[in-house]
């Protein structure tokens, strides 16, 4: 646009033309600034979450509860029985929106689908939970788990044995969560 | 046929008049959904999921088998085909298994697609669900009989396509079961072809078990090398590695089928045996050396050689399955570095029409033209083994009508009907042949020329051939002479083709010659040594494959070729390639590198390389790699075009794979020409009469097995597990064998002049009394050579 637009019509048209309410809004400026009305509402807000409670969690000594639904770490579940859930149909693989899953299958001995591979890229991932929301079987979770590193570079790719081993240690809590989400599912 | 127009979905649509409405509607892209319908199959109407409505029909009616009639109103999407097809599903997912997720046909499964379609999201079904055993029916395919929907494609396919019932159903009602004979294993060579047919995962392929999933892989168009039809293919990959391989869809060459030769020798690419290092010699073994190494070792030691002893000395033999500018290359290489010895023709015996030969050994009439010929003459030729995909197409000939008769050393057999089936002894192929030429030219009453009718054999049996003159002779021009891989290296061929080609000039009979894998792109890029490239002759003639292991080479380069197996004289060329002072092998394999190899370049596969194959018509097709090559292995042209920068070779400065096949001139008029030179004809060696023979003595019949042809089917695990793939034994005639007090699987000693051999011997019924069925290209084999007798040696 043309700089020249820019002083359009009605705006300061004549300086000399100043109105009434102009002059009061002036005035009432002038008073909020020398009475500092600003500061003492501030001041007010303040000292009124001064004497509230205290909603600060002193982490990691103090934590806050999580909803069942939270999605942390990844883990692969099993069967009571001790068998793997997975079964290598790869909807997962497929629905990740980042990538961030490898997965190579075969036959196994007895003749199921079985991974041989099953990779996440925890650097890839965004933990959106579609994996989860994909799987038939309910193997590749979300678990509640958000406290993890790695201190290796290569770390950041948990496998399949991994994701295995943290599905068993967590199984109590992975379970329980399921089953006070599943109304709602 | 007239047109008829009906309205499909308030679209006005032409259709031919006998023809359903599924084919109307599917023509003008109108998709009914259907299970049972396949376009190459017969209507069974049994699925019921294609139901639609039809105004004046008092009910729905199934589209695929509901004649099209002159201003029909079908509607397919309306609120009564819908739901008919609503409730067609649910009868449908009654019984059917919710195993999608663990199922190789999910994401690519018509009734999984279907069932989101149309199917319900609750079932109404209590009762317990049906489940059926899954028998174990060979190597290819995998069964899953609880998730089959009775649509009996596969069943259809085998009456109808393949000729041989082995799938049938038994039972009926919800006790109907598809099954093979006695869970017998299903042997058909187009087999694989149920794996696509099947709309659900019943039939599913056995080496691609869970290996995949079918949204995962990339797909990547490719022509087969193993056979001389060149079938389109379809490798589907993930992450490099060729996972299956599907029909590539073209009408004029492999309708929608493959054999299973094309379909599961991927299995081979993938094997532990690839060549991935390039091997150089040192002391007594080949150590692993990078390519510049490799190369300039290559390079290095062909120089010295050549200079040494000359261009001449050294020669080329060369794979019929590389790829026309692979041929063109090596030729070019050769000829650059003033060597003629150069060929392809491994397994062929007889050179003496060389110079009278077209520009390649191919067909005079199409491939889609078969079915509607009239009558066919087979000369030693298997062809359902050979190239299953033609014999399918003769199969169609024969139930439009058409008589096929045979000339066979061997009581081949065949998946059509043969009215004429004359057996002899391999060394009577020719003076037979000639029988039937001469009979044929007394019926047509012309004069066959003395070097024919000095063939005849008076002894052989003259109702036979006078059948079979006059099934040639009722329409000529729809007639064809086919010869096959068994006539091309019969040690006659050259009279078998000559007296074909007189046959052709003289009654306008077509002929078709099969050769081994690409070989016709071999002989238009002038891999021969008499010619050059686009058929030009040769300045300096060169040796020719059978010559190059007898003469003296002190040079050899082998192109992906296993010299014991793919080779009519391995004992004569082991010899040859001792002898020699240098031998360069270039090998998709690492255990097809002879241990005479110098230098050992590793090259890609056929899914790894891309090239252009010609098939038996004269068709060009081009190949793209679907996969980058294996560790180091390189596409064949690549690693030719730097060792022949090496070599300081002019010429060699290619970028592309195009460039290479857009500098071989290919000249049109002497293309398929007939040839009316005779002379060759009577100096036909061992073509007279045979007397009895000896006890002991025996005329070996030899061919090469389906899954033996060449270095990459006899490394797919999967086809060697094959029935086709039956152990090397010697077959020898009922007869004989009671004769001789053998049972079956007796082992006994054959010789012949290059060697011995210890094989089981077994009563087949295929083969005359005096003929022994020994196949080559196994290893078992290798010690006889390429004789035409043996003897049995009664003391073992």
């Amino acid at each position: 646009m043309d700089p020249s637009d820019w002083s359009g019509e009605g705006f300061v048209a004549n300086p000399f033309c100043i109105s009434l309410a102009m002059i009061l809004t002036n005035l009432k400026n002038l008073v909020r600034t020398w009475f500092l009305v600003e500061l003492v509402r501030g001041l007010g807000v303040t000292s009124r979450y001064l004497f509230r409670r205290k909603i600060t969690v002193q982490y990691p000594e103090e934590k806050i509860p999580k909803s069942p639904r939270f999605r942390g770490l990844h883990a692969l579940r099993r069967y009571p029985n001790g068998e793997e859930r997975c079964i290598a149909c790869k909807l997962c693989e497929a629905v990740c929106p980042a990538l961030a899953i490898t997965i190579e299958s075969e036959v196994r001995d007895d003749d199921t689908r079985r991974t041989t591979r099953y990779d996440i890229d925890l650097f890839k991932c965004v933990y959106c939970g579609f994996c989860e929301e994909a799987c038939p079987v309910d193997s590749i979770v979300l678990t509640d788990i958000h406290e993890f590193h790695f201190e290796q570079r290569e770390g950041h790719i948990i496998t399949k044995n991994d994701l295995l081993d943290i599905g068993d240690r967590y199984e109590a809590k992975i379970a329980a969560d399921r089953q006070a989400d599943a109304a709602y599912r | 046929m007239s047109k008829i127009k009906l309205t499909i979905d308030d679209k006005l649509v032409e259709a031919e008049s006998g023809s359903m409405v599924i084919q109307a509607a599917d023509s003008v892209g109108i998709y009914i959904p259907r299970f049972c319908y396949h376009e190459k199959l017969s209507i069974a109407a049994n699925c019921r999921m294609c139901l639609v409505e039809v105004e004046k029909a008092v009910k729905p009616l199934p589209a695929c088998a509901t004649p099209v009639t002159d201003g029909m109103v079908v509607k397919t999407s309306s609120q009564i085909a819908i739901e008919a097809q609503k409730g067609t599903m649910e009868f449908l997912l009654i019984n059917h298994p919710l195993d999608c997720p663990v199922c190789d046909q999910g994401g690519e499964c018509p009734l999984q697609d279907q069932a989101l379609g149309y199917g319900d999201g609750v079932s109404r079904f209590n009762e317990a669900k049906r489940v059926v055993n899954n028998p174990d029916i060979g190597a290819l395919i995998q069964t899953e009989m609880t998730r089959c929907i009775h649509c009996t494609r596969c069943v259809r396919f085998g009456q109808e396509v393949a000729g041989l019932m082995e799938f049938g159903a038994i039972g009926r009602g919800e006790d109907m079961k598809i099954t093979t004979f006695m869970e017998a294993s299903i042997d058909s060579e187009v087999s694989g072809n149920v794996i696509d047919l099947c709309p659900v995962g019943a039939l599913t392929s056995k080496p691609y078990r869970f290996s995949a999933r079918s949204w995962e892989m990339s797909n990547q168009g490719l022509v087969s090398p193993h056979d001389c039809l060149g079938s389109n293919m379809i490798a589907q990959s993930v992450a490099g590695e060729v996972k299956r391989v599907l029909p590539g869809h073209n009408e004029e060459v492999n309708e929608c089928w493959l054999s299973d030769r094309d379909r599961f020798s991927y299995e081979a690419v993938n094997s532990d045996d690839r060549l991935v290092q390039p091997l150089i010699r040192r002391g007594d073994r080949m150590e692993e050396a990078t390519w510049k190494d490799a190369l300039t070792q290559a390079a290095a030691i062909l120089k010295e050689t050549i200079n040494k002893t000359g261009g001449q000395s050294i020669g080329a033999l060369c794979t019929p399955t590389a790829t026309l500018e692979e041929f063109y290359l090596l030729q070019k290489l050769m000829r650059g570095v003033g060597s003629s010895n150069i060929d392809h023709r491994l397994r062929q015996q007889d050179f003496r029409d060389d110079a009278v030969a077209p520009l390649f050994p191919g067909s005079q009439i199409a491939v889609s033209d078969i079915p509607r010929a009239s009558s066919a003459l087979l000369v030693g030729c298997n062809l359902r083994k050979e190239l299953p995909l033609v014999a399918i197409r003769v199969r169609q000939m024969v139930q439009n009508g058409g008589s096929v008769a045979s000339l066979n050393p061997l009581r081949y057999d065949a998946n059509f009907a043969i009215s004429h089936e004359y057996v002899v002894e391999p060394n009577r192929m020719a003076s037979t042949l000639a029988g039937i030429v001469v009979r044929m030219a007394e019926i047509g009453n012309c004069d066959a020329p003395f070097e024919i009718t000095s063939l005849v054999n008076t002894t052989s049996d003259q109702d036979a051939i006078n059948a079979i003159a006059q099934l040639l002779l009722r329409d000529p021009n729809s007639a064809f002479v086919m010869l096959g891989q068994v006539a091309v290296n019969d040690p006659t061929a050259s009279s078998l083709r000559a007296m074909a080609s007189w046959l052709a000039t003289s009654f306008g009979v077509r002929v078709i010659t099969l050769s081994d894998a690409n070989s016709v792109a071999g002989w238009i890029a002038g891999c021969l040594p008499h010619r050059e490239a686009g058929g030009k002759s040769a300045d300096i003639l060169g040796n020719n494959a059978l010559e190059m292991s007898t003469g003296t080479l002190s040079g050899c380069v082998l192109y992906g070729l296993e010299p014991d197996l793919d080779y009519s004289a391995p004992g004569s060329l082991a010899e040859t390639l001792t002898k020699a002072e240098t031998v360069v092998s270039f090998s998709v394999f690492r255990s097809a590198v002879p241990p005479q190899a110098d230098v050992a370049l590793p090259l890609a596969s056929f899914t790894e390389n891309s090239g252009s194959y010609v098939n038996f018509e004269g068709r060009v097709q081009f190949s793209n790699a679907a996969v980058l090559p294996r560790g180091e292995a390189r596409p064949g042209w690549k690693i030719l075009r730097v060792l022949g920068n090496l070599l300081r070779l002019d010429g060699f400065d290619y970028v592309a794979v195009e460039d290479i096949a857009r500098e071989i001139p290919i000249d049109s008029a002497v293309m398929l020409q007939n040839s009316s030179d005779l002379s060759y004809v009577g100096r036909a060696e061992g073509c007279g009469a045979v007397g009895d023979l000896e006890d002991s003595i025996f005329l070996r019949v030899c061919d090469v097995p389906l899954y033996s042809v060449d270095p990459t089917v006899r490394r797919a695990v999967s086809l060697q597990k094959t029935k086709d793939n039956i152990p090397t034994s010697v077959g020898l005639s009922p007869n004989r064998c009671e004769q001789l007090g053998f049972k079956p699987g007796h082992v006994a000693t054959f010789r012949s002049l290059s060697g011995s051999v210890q094989l089981p011997i077994y009563p087949d019924a295929r083969v005359l009394d005096n003929c022994a069925y020994i196949p080559a290209g196994r290893v078992e084999t290798v010690s006889l050579g390429a004789s035409q007798t043996v003897w049995l040696d009664l003391n073992s």
